[in-house]
């Protein structure tokens, strides 16, 4: 580890910070349905889309319409992605020539996409055209990161409101979030992306011969509008096979370092979002706390761990730390910081191979996934996730002052541990009951590039990625069979709709409920204490659930490799 | 105080007392049935479990297999779970049983006497068939067969059947001492009862299912918190279920044993054992507390209240004014004033003229004198005079009401009588000067939350008696308290406002209302509910009835009418006002005992992983003794601890479940932050320290 090393992570986090407070307003102002500066030239089109769409754009709606209404909206989304993808070869904007691509896959896509997890069983290049790639994934891209927001929101709303049935209109946030949030910023950000040396063309696959003389078709098309969104959505899914890995995915050290703030700039700044609606700022620094003491121990311990290398590189003369699998114009910083980045957020986008960090740089994203990713997390569901944690850790804890717990005003009762626990409970289901099938079915063990804890560990990694809707890949694994199609797909549905239904569920009985005044009594939840409580609640009921497939994965391999067995 | 001191002796030694204990095992046994143990779903799981690995290991013991020894030693512990919970529960229950059997006694077959026409003439009829509505006669040395209402006469009556209390307390018709209750016995003079409550739901049928648990039901928090167990059960069988196919990939093998050793660590037995016991001790700490509740729910929110509403007569003030001050007026010298008031008071009974008497004699050396040789006739007070006093020869003494003076000496003594209202009409400017200082030196009085008593001898105006509502002692410290637990206070009080706010503020209660109705009361109460706020109050007039059902804690006083004691949800079988604070008190241990067991229970599981984990994969994977961090002696020993740790801490915590967990006014934060320290960090350290103990005697016996 070396100081300019350090530097680089202190600073990622200064200007993740002071990104927060700005964005935050602007996000409470949209939310609120207050003008903005931007409102002249983008309250028509609003309008007009509501026009065109019937939509009452005052009439909000009980927590069972608003997640009804989001549930159409995705079957919407899946059929549109499904069909082009089907469809590809008779469609335009497909210099290529790519042909239709596979029912499994095309399924499995779809999930993802909508999903917000973007997990690519194929490679963009070779398997999609540019119209797929813009209508299909980059549409998707915003709407699932739009979506993804608005729930959040509504959640949030669920604490502010006091006696209410309803919690918005969901066609008005996503709208909203969508036109004034990630449209106007995506806008400027590809700009940018284009100027750092991003494609952004429609034009056909460039032919070059190289100095031997043979000829190479180098991939471009429709790049940079599509990373954009990709990172600023927390979608991950790369245009490229490569990810950010890929020069033209991530040409410069300032564009990685851009599209890692863009990971963190809307998940952080929906913490203020929070503490603005609920009406105590400090309730938001306090989540942000939470999330970014356990941000900087994944951190330290990831950098740690590549910068150390492994005995067995040291052994073959190998010093300087870890370096396989890494960018060389990324280096071990950039490459383990973008690694715990893209895992603690719902992003999934990847600039180096996971697959070959150390057993323990490695186990950190895998732990980041674990956990829920409620590390500022996707876009939305991150605040939405952590929330369901901070409701389970107050209603534990705060029966200790002697009061029945309650959380910004909100009495936390049978009704809301019941949702929480239902929430969060679906996510093991998956990751670890897939696992456990996948490990002992041969044909699932054959897609493994590796025997042992590492193949063990590239299983486990793709079903909790799929799960927490992360979509970042370890990398190894074949996933583009049939039972990897299908449960993968399977994990990310639940993995996002059974979260997202109890979630709401919380937040219609959260906003019915009054509001009550703080007092001595009250928990405070503003506190270091609060943020001790939480994080210590997060590691020990989100930790015990894994820590048995961590020890028989990662960790039984790092000790292993410090005895010299490799696998 | 004196109760706290029984109550903890009391939690001492129920875990000691054999009464308790030898019942309670066999209801430990009793409590094995499924249909009860699915109540308890963590408990549940755990018997189903035991019983699924017994039917293996009795498997095994015909086709004969490996490790039978350990496997017995695992079972037999996962039984000692289960019986050990049943246990806590039972005890918990064995002491209400106790005060069951008791109150049982008194409910004896009694004969009913009751009347059919207007006159005294009665039929004997079993105690059993009384009716609602019947009117009975209750004679001297009767029981009163059945909760009723007084509708004609006073009778002294024993309540010591139901408040331990052996001192009679006085019934009558009419006023707010007019419910009676059904077993106890009225000492002296009859007494003409309505019957108010069917047999079989009486006060004391109640109190008997109440401390019997026989009708416990789940409160809201504890179903939230089953919720939650059962939800991280749920996570754990994820967790447990999955790991043989791990083990299968890296080529090992877990038995079903272990797995289930594993299991039943993780999940959260510790909270999930104690659970109801914590709950039926909190209604049984009231019991003890001679409160009554009538709902655990009550006992619940007792804890979540924000308002504390008392009133201020009996509960922040002693029940009776007392004179402080004898203030004459000009040319009176204070000698005279009070030689006066004392010879008018000298046949008053009434608390406030005793405490002229002692205050003359105490400031002023004025002796008690015979009233027989005084020649005196005793004037007392009547409610048109609003006046009492003496005439002694020539002379005569009155104190009483400022205006109800000023009349009559203004008025002649004769006029004065007739009317009260008259006393309005007294024009200020009519007034003598001697008029004026005393209404001058009343108003001062008044400001500073007195009450003033002027008094006139031989028709002129002496001076006035300073009456003084005495703030109980301590009383301020308490106020104190409730604020730093986030409880406002409100006084209320018929007092007009200045007197009320003098008294609020030597009291130090956060605000007040004076001058109050019902009508206000039940305002005030919606207007804190409507902000989100839980308000507890206490009362006994029927007229307190509405009130005592809005709020959500109403403890009515037993003293109180049968209607106030139907309103409210807790009933004070000691009639003591102030003991509301100790409700609320007992609320909050309730919930924090809840949610520092479940932080301990979930706490211990880090270290329940350190012991299980490594001994689980050592076989395969040897390269995990490196978790083995106690150095646990082999891995049969250590899944061996593990069990006999988790067995044992139930037992362990039982007294801490009946006694709960200390409550101190410190504020939410500190209060957290020690909590925190203690049953959360002590949750992860504790097993550390205890399964490695276990583990040196397990290997140290040879066990495992």
């Amino acid at each position: 580890m070396t100081v300019i090393g350090w530097f680089q992570i202190i600073l990622y986090c200064a200007i993740v910070v002071a990104l927060v407070k700005p964005l935050g307003w602007y996000m409470t102002r949209v939310f609120n349905g207050e003008a903005t500066f931007l409102s002249p030239v983008l309250r028509p089109v609003e309008r007009g889309l509501y026009w065109i769409s019937g939509v009452d754009e005052k009439r909000e709606q009980h927590w069972l319409t608003y997640t009804v209404s989001m549930l159409l909206f995705h079957v919407g989304g899946f059929l549109i992605i499904y069909g082009l993808m089907r469809l590809q070869a008779l469609l335009p904007f497909n210099p290529a020539g790519q042909s239709a691509v596979a029912q499994d896959l095309s399924f499995n896509t779809a999930i993802s996409f909508i999903t917000n997890t973007n997990w690519q069983n194929y490679g963009g290049e070779s398997t999609l055209s540019y119209l797929v790639q813009m209508l299909g994934l980059t549409h998707q891209n915003f709407l699932s990161a739009a979506t993804g927001i608005a729930l959040a929101v509504a959640l949030i709303r669920g604490f502010s409101r006091s006696s209410m049935r309803t919690i918005g209109n969901f066609w008005v946030d996503v709208t909203r979030c969508t036109l004034y949030v990630l449209l106007p910023i995506c806008i400027v950000y590809t700009l940018f992306l284009v100027w750092q040396g991003m494609p952004q063309t429609l034009g056909d696959y460039v032919e070059a011969t190289t100095l031997e003389g043979a000829k190479q078709t180098i991939a471009v098309g429709p790049v940079a509008s599509q990373v954009a969104i990709k990172m600023l959505g927390t979608n991950g899914g790369g245009f490229f096979n490569a990810n950010a890995a890929h020069p033209f995915e991530n040409p410069t050290a300032l564009s990685n370092f851009v599209q890692m703030i863009s990971i963190f700039a809307l998940g952080a700044a929906l913490t203020n979002v929070f503490g603005r609606m609920v009406g105590n700022e400090r309730q938001g620094w306090a989540i942000l706390a939470v999330m970014g003491v356990l941000f900087l121990a994944g951190v330290a311990v990831t950098y740690w761990a590549e910068a150390n290398g492994t005995s067995t590189l040291a052994s073959l003369g190998l010093t300087g730390g870890n370096m396989e699998g890494k960018e060389v114009r990324f280096g071990i910083v950039a490459s383990s910081l973008f690694a715990v980045i893209t895992t603690a957020a719902s992003c999934g986008a990847v600039n180096a191979m996971h697959d070959s960090f150390t057993a323990l740089g490695g186990m950190i994203p895998l732990i980041n996934m674990q956990l829920g990713e409620i590390i500022v997390g996707g876009v939305g569901a991150g605040l939405y996730g952590m929330l369901l944690f901070v409701v389970l850790a107050i209603f534990v804890a705060g029966l200790m002052v002697g009061r029945t717990p309650e959380y910004v005003g909100k009495k936390i009762e049978a009704r809301e541990v019941k949702m929480a626990m239902l929430a969060i409970l679906v996510l093991p289901l998956m990751y670890l009951g897939w696992t456990a099938v996948a490990v002992v079915l041969p044909s699932a063990v054959a897609s493994m590039a590796n025997a042992g804890p590492h193949g063990f560990t590239e299983v486990l990694y793709a079903f909790t990625s799929a799960t927490g809707n992360n979509g970042s890949a370890f990398g190894g694994l074949t996933g583009n069979t049939f039972f990897y199609n299908l449960t993968l797909a399977s994990s990310m549905f639940v993995g996002r709709f059974f979260m997202i239904v109890p979630a709401m569920a919380l937040a219609g009985s959260l906003a019915s409920k009054k509001s009550i005044p703080p007092s001595a009594g009250t928990l405070p939840t503003t506190g270091g204490l609060f943020v001790g409580l939480v994080v210590g609640v997060i590691l020990i009921i989100g930790g015990l659930t894994f820590f048995p497939a961590l020890a028989l994965g990662p960790i039984v391999e790092h000790l292993a490799m410090n005895a010299s067995t490799l696998f | 105080m004196e109760t706290m001191k029984l109550q903890k002796k009391a939690t001492a030694s129920a875990m000691l007392d054999p009464k308790i204990v030898v019942p309670a095992i066999r209801a430990a046994f009793a409590k094995l049935d499924p249909r009860l143990m699915i109540k308890n779903p963590v408990m549940f799981v755990v018997e189903i479990v035991a019983a699924l690995t017994t039917v293996i290991f009795l498997r095994n013991l015909v086709t004969g297999g490996e490790g039978l020894a350990f496997t017995f030693q695992i079972i037999l512990w996962l039984w000692f779970t289960v019986l050990f919970a049943n246990f806590a529960e039972a005890v918990a229950e064995g002491r209400g049983k106790a005060q069951a059997e008791s109150l049982k006694k008194t409910r004896t077959e009694s004969k009913a006497k009751l009347l059919e026409g207007s006159d005294r003439s009665y039929r004997l009829v079993s105690g059993t068939s009384l009716k609602v509505g019947d009117i009975v006669l209750v004679e001297a040395g009767d029981n009163i067969p059945s909760d009723g209402e007084v509708i004609e006469g006073v009778a002294s009556v024993n309540e010591a059947a139901i408040t331990g209390e052996s001192a009679p307390v006085i019934r009558e018709s009419g006023g707010d001492r007019s419910a009676v209750t059904g077993g106890t016995q009225v000492l002296s003079d009859w007494i003409r009862v309505r019957i108010t409550a069917a047999q079989g739901s009486t006060f004391i049928d109640r109190m008997i299912k109440l401390v019997e648990g026989a009708e416990r039901q789940k409160t809201p928090n504890e179903i939230a918190l089953n919720i939650l167990l059962a939800g991280l059960t749920i996570i754990f069988v994820f967790a447990t279920v999955t790991i043989p196919s791990y083990a299968a990939y890296a080529g090992g093998s877990i038995s079903v044993v272990v797995l289930v050793a594993l299991f039943v660590t993780l999940i959260p037995t510790t909270i999930g054992a104690l659970l109801s016991a914590i709950g039926i001790a909190g209604m049984d700490r009231l019991v003890r507390f001679n409160v009554l509740a009538m709902s655990g729910r009550a006992v619940e929110a007792a804890g979540d209240v924000d308002t504390l509403l008392l009133d201020k007569t009996g509960t922040i003030t002693l029940g009776n004014r007392q004179a402080t001050a004898f203030r004459p007026v000009r040319g009176v010298t204070e000698q005279e004033l009070a030689d006066a008031a004392q010879l008018a008071s000298l046949a008053d009974e009434t608390p406030e003229g005793r405490s002229i008497v002692v205050l003359a004699k105490e400031k002023y050396g004025i002796r008690g004198r015979d009233m027989n040789e005084l020649a005196a006739t005793f004037i007392p007070f009547a409610a048109q005079t609003r006046m009492s006093g003496i005439d002694a020869g020539s002379s005569s003494v009155r104190k009483g009401a400022v205006d109800a003076i000023l009349n009559y000496v203004d008025g002649g003594g004769i006029r004065a009588v007739a009317s009260g209202n008259a006393v309005r009409a007294l024009q200020v400017g009519a007034m003598s000067e001697a008029g004026r200082e005393i209404q001058a030196i009343a108003d001062e009085i008044s400001k500073a939350g007195g009450t003033p008593l002027a008094v006139a001898k031989d028709g002129k105006l002496l001076g006035v008696i300073h009456l003084k509502d005495i703030v109980k002692g301590g009383i301020r410290e308490r106020f104190a308290e409730l604020r730093r637990m986030g409880i406002r206070t409100v006084m209320i009080t018929g007092d007009n406002p200045m007197t009320a706010a003098a008294i609020a503020a030597e009291a130090g209660v956060d605000d007040f209302l004076a001058q109050a109705t019902p009508e206000d009361k039940l305002k005030l109460i919606r207007d804190e509910q409507a902000k989100g706020k839980l308000v507890a109050m206490c009362g006994d007039g029927t007229n307190d009835a509405p009130a005592l059902a809005q709020a959500d804690v109403g403890v009515a006083m037993n003293t109180g009418t049968q209607a106030a004691r139907e309103a409210g949800n807790m009933v004070d079988l000691d009639s003591n006002p102030t003991k509301l604070i100790e409700v609320v008190e007992i609320g909050k241990q309730l919930l924090m005992t809840r949610g520092a067991l479940t932080t301990f229970s979930i706490a211990n599981d880090v270290a329940k992983y350190f012991a299980i984990i490594p001994a689980m994969f050592l076989a395969f994977y040897p390269q995990l003794e490196v978790l083995n961090i106690m150095h646990l002696a082999s891995p049969q020993s250590a899944i061996l601890s593990a069990i006999i740790f988790n067995a044992l801490i139930i037992i362990a915590l039982i007294p801490l479940a009946l006694k709960g967990v200390a409550y101190r006014a410190v504020g939410a934060g500190a209060l957290l932050r020690r909590n925190l320290l203690i049953y959360g960090l002590g949750g992860i350290i504790v097993p550390f320290i205890g399964i490695k103990a276990i583990d040196l005697a397990v290997a140290a016996l040879g066990l495992a």
